[in-house]
């Protein structure tokens, strides 16, 4: 029990003076990954069931390439800012905190070990 | 914060079946009750009544049940045309008002609830305190700086138009007690029936607070907590859009970045 107005409970901290930012980045990236997505699924559905030399040719060229390596970054971005809403829809307090952490720590080393292997294919180890 | 079971003090048993009265037309009311000076677990109550002497409407069976079979029975209700919003709860599973949903429109069994998620004060009366202040913290009010005109704020016909589909929302909650996300995170999440009228009062031409408003709304939780699910939508007793006031509110926080 609070000793405290119903309006101040109502009101709490205020306002965070952001959201908007991540509204408009979701969108941006949404829309990015319509068109890259599908992009992405025809180059790498071409160079499947190729041998290893195919599919190293494949990816050492310059569209494959960047094209995945933004795929990457794009889709983990947006699935930080995703999985970001969805832990604090369902968790709250230092839980809350936690898990945020860990997804977007999750998404970099994704990323990163994602570029990693992408560089050394298509700069030829 | 999510919860996946109801707490022991609130899991639902069996409660009392009521007599059955003569005659062919009897339809069968399952309704919640729960008594916090009893200090026991809700009950669900089975009343019957007779439809060719009970009016057309869920309220007109609830009133005759209390008139006739249990006077204990409590719920809310005034206009009795769907203009209060007195009456709101959950029939049938849609949560609706009971003054102007009818009896035909439901089969079978007539199975009557509180609306959903919110503290209870006693049987179908929920606590709708914090719903309230929130509203209140939107301002629902017309605000202006300026003192001119002196006299009438005069509004152009289109302007005008744009308000329709908002002020006619009567604070039933049933939209907002529909909502999953206010369900978990009502305590920051505004809801869409405080968000619709925000979204009344930006779009009045005369209300000069616009940046204001926008900037208290400009949050994580207040606004941006909304996910589209519609529910408010579907559920509005009244046929208001909620979900589109919070999108068109959305709309306006980009152009003042975008």
């Amino acid at each position: 029990m609070r000793y405290i107005t119903d309006r101040k409970r109502a009101v709490g901290k205020g306002s965070a003076k952001t959201g908007t930012e991540h509204y408009w980045a979701m969108h941006v990236s949404a829309v990015a990954l319509a068109f890259m997505v599908p992009t992405f699924i025809y180059v790498f559905g071409s160079a499947l069931g190729g041998t290893r030399d195919e599919v190293l040719a494949t990816f050492s060229r310059p569209f494959p390439a960047i094209l995945t390596g933004l795929v990457l970054v794009v889709a983990m971005r947006h699935f930080a800012k995703g999985a970001t809403v969805m832990i604090e829809d369902y968790a709250q307090g230092s839980l809350r905190r936690g898990l945020i952490m860990f997804a977007i720590s999750l998404s970099w080393v994704i990323t990163a070990t994602g570029l990693y292997a992408l560089a050394r294919i298509a700069l030829g180890n | 914060m999510v919860q996946f079971t109801l707490p022991k003090n609130s899991k639902i048993r069996v409660g009392k079946t009521w007599p059955k009265p003569e005659g062919k037309n009897v339809r069968k009311f399952r309704i919640y009750r729960w008594d916090p000076d009893t200090g026991e677990n809700p009950r669900v109550d089975s009343y019957f009544v007779d439809m060719d002497s009970c009016g057309p409407m869920v309220l007109d069976a609830l009133i005759k049940i209390k008139t006739e079979i249990d006077p204990t029975l409590t719920f809310r209700r005034s206009c009795r045309e769907g203009i209060c919003g007195s009456c709101s709860m959950n029939i049938d599973g849609i949560n609706t008002l009971a003054c102007i949903y009818g009896l035909d429109e439901i089969k079978g069994d007539v199975k009557i609830y509180p609306l959903p998620h919110m503290p209870v004060v006693k049987d179908l009366i929920p606590d709708l305190t914090h719903f309230y202040a929130q509203h209140a913290s939107i301002m629902p009010w017309l605000e202006t700086k300026t003192n001119r005109p002196a006299k009438e704020w005069r509004q152009s016909i289109e302007d005008r138009k744009k308000l329709d589909g908002l002020y006619e929302c009567v604070m039933c909650a049933s939209c907002s007690t529909s909502c999953p996300s206010y369900w978990w995170n009502s305590d920051r999440y505004l809801g869409p029936a405080a968000l619709l009228h925000a979204y009344r009062w930006i779009i009045d031409s005369r209300d000069e607070a616009t940046p204001e408003r926008l900037d208290q709304l400009e949050d994580p939780f207040k606004l941006y907590r909304c996910h589209t699910i519609m529910n408010c939508t579907k559920t509005c007793p009244k046929g208001l859009n909620p979900a589109k006031a919070i999108a068109d509110i959305r709309k306006l926080m980009l152009e003042r970045v975008v």
